[in-house]
């Protein structure tokens, strides 16, 4: 016998029954009390435009589905302004919850182009946004001192700098091409 | 005792691209008798929604060694950036109350000679002015009111976020930053999308513009049913950017032009206190620069020279 329901069954496989514990180890305490209310969905400025819910991402954390949410571009889609988790009826860390994930993701090898490339200027410069030609105008115009007292004038800071990304193996993350989106 | 000189943690975003925030902030400072001294060989704080994102342990060690560089010094650290508060503060207090987070860190800061000591706190400009100088002392330094001038706020999410931990404002029905940009004398236009996000943080503006700002659009067509306002006054260079610079960006990706002034209230502020705009390059706010356009000098009530 058939029947017209188009259904979606979760296989046993997709199921990684450690996957909370290590989310909740790393931070988001009380992520299993969610009761699914869907406070957090509704208050969320981003998913009101685009597809990301965070109701369903946290259920989706709590069923252990690993590989899915890892891997799935939404994960980037909070803008981390910490709405949710101010009224979270359970006081979950929602986003102490996705900020988990997304270093997860990270180590797992998803990380978007751009990102990569912000964090390559980090590298570099030791600073996400660095100084460009206009501004170092602009801060001559001003009187104030044309190259910024920060990174950008001290070669030593940049080595240090540097120097712990190499160590904490965040060069290397972000450098290698492991597998784009 | 309450200090009195702050190391400047200038960040990215006021340093590399608003710097009239830079010199306002100087201003500002010097009037209400608060030292700035240059922290020399300060880092991107780092970015908290997207290093944060990406490897807390790099995030916490490149922040914590921010903040050993004042903790050398012995001063305090005052930011004028919700994103580098947050990353400064958040790990400060992190440091202070994870010890496994500490010792990661320490290690990694043992590689460059420094450690992590848990001995300065970090100020937001906001937290300064409000708590150190006082309201009662800005309002006596107030020599240009702004009066009759429909101010709208944008206060930003990671100063008072969350409220629990910061035990700062009610993020919900926040005042301080209210009652600080009431000293100016403008008047104070409510309108419901008021506490939204900007739509530039937790890495979003950098994934994907357009619905970065898309936020923003909502948020000006808020205040637009609010009746407009004639300035937008927020406590962060990155709201900044993405409120000024975002409407540039909004009129070439969406076809729609919003007008409005964007002040960092210690751009606000300065003009209050007197200060020509031209004395901190007010009018090098990016979306000036790329629309070749001037602030709206009679709506805020300043007399300028043309020039």
């Amino acid at each position: 016998m058939t029947d017209k329901i188009s259904r979606e069954t979760i296989r046993n496989e997709a199921i990684d029954p450690d996957f909370v514990d290590s989310i909740v180890d790393a931070g988001a305490d009380r992520l299993r009390t969610c009761i699914q209310c869907g406070t957090c969905s509704s208050v969320c400025p981003s998913g009101r435009r685009t597809a990301f819910r965070t109701r369903e991402l946290m259920r989706k954390a709590l069923l252990g589905l690993k590989d899915e949410v890892l891997s799935s571009p939404d994960l980037w889609l909070c803008a981390t302004c910490l709405t949710c988790l101010e009224r979270c009826p359970r006081q979950i860390k929602v986003t102490d919850a996705i900020i988990i994930m997304r270093n997860m993701a990270v180590e797992e090898g998803h990380m978007l182009p751009e990102h990569r490339k912000s964090s390559k200027k980090l590298l570099e410069t030791g600073h996400a946004v660095p100084i460009n030609a206009a501004n170092l105008e602009k801060r001559k115009n001003l009187g104030l001192k044309e190259i910024p007292p920060t990174t950008h004038s001290s070669k030593k800071a940049l080595a240090d700098v540097q120097k712990i990304m190499k160590r904490t193996g965040f060069k290397k993350l972000i450098t290698e091409d492991k597998e784009e989106n | 005792m309450a200090p009195k000189s702050f190391y400047h943690f200038l960040g990215c975003i006021i340093p590399h691209r608003y710097p009239s925030i830079e010199s306002a902030v100087k201003l500002v400072f010097k009037d209400l008798g608060l030292g700035l001294l240059d922290m020399e060989g300060a880092t991107c704080c780092p970015a908290p929604g997207v290093f944060g994102s990406f490897d807390r342990v790099t995030w916490a060690t490149i922040a914590a060694r921010n903040l050993t560089i004042a903790e050398a010094g012995g001063h305090p650290i005052t930011t004028g950036c919700n994103g580098c508060f947050a990353s400064l503060w958040d790990a400060n207090h992190e440091l202070k109350h994870d010890d496994e987070l500490r010792d990661a860190v320490n290690e990694n800061l043992a590689v460059i000679d420094r450690e992590f000591k848990g001995t300065i706190e970090v100020w937001h400009y906001v937290d300064a002015l409000y708590q150190l100088a006082g309201l009662d002392k800005i309002r006596e330094k107030v020599t240009r009111p702004f009066d009759g001038v429909r101010m709208a706020l944008h206060p930003g999410c990671h100063w008072m976020r969350p409220k629990l931990i910061k035990q700062k404002d009610d993020s919900e029905r926040p005042r301080i930053f209210r009652e600080l940009c009431e000293t100016s004398g403008a008047t104070y236009v409510p309108y419901k999308d008021e506490l939204i996000c900007c739509g530039a943080g937790g890495a979003v503006r950098t994934a994907d513009v357009k619905i970065a700002l898309e936020f923003t659009k909502q948020k000006f067509d808020s205040l637009l049913e609010a009746g407009g306002a004639d300035v937008i006054v927020t406590p962060c260079p990155f709201c900044e950017l993405q409120l000024d610079l975002g409407q540039v960006e909004i009129q070439k990706h969406f076809d729609e032009e919003y007008t409005f002034d964007v002040m960092h209230v210690v751009e606000l502020l300065a003009l209050a206190f007197g200060h020509e705009p031209d004395e901190f390059g007010l009018a090098t706010h990016l979306q000036y620069m790329q629309r070749k356009s001037t602030p709206a000098w009679e709506k805020l009530g300043i007399k300028v020279e043309e020039s």
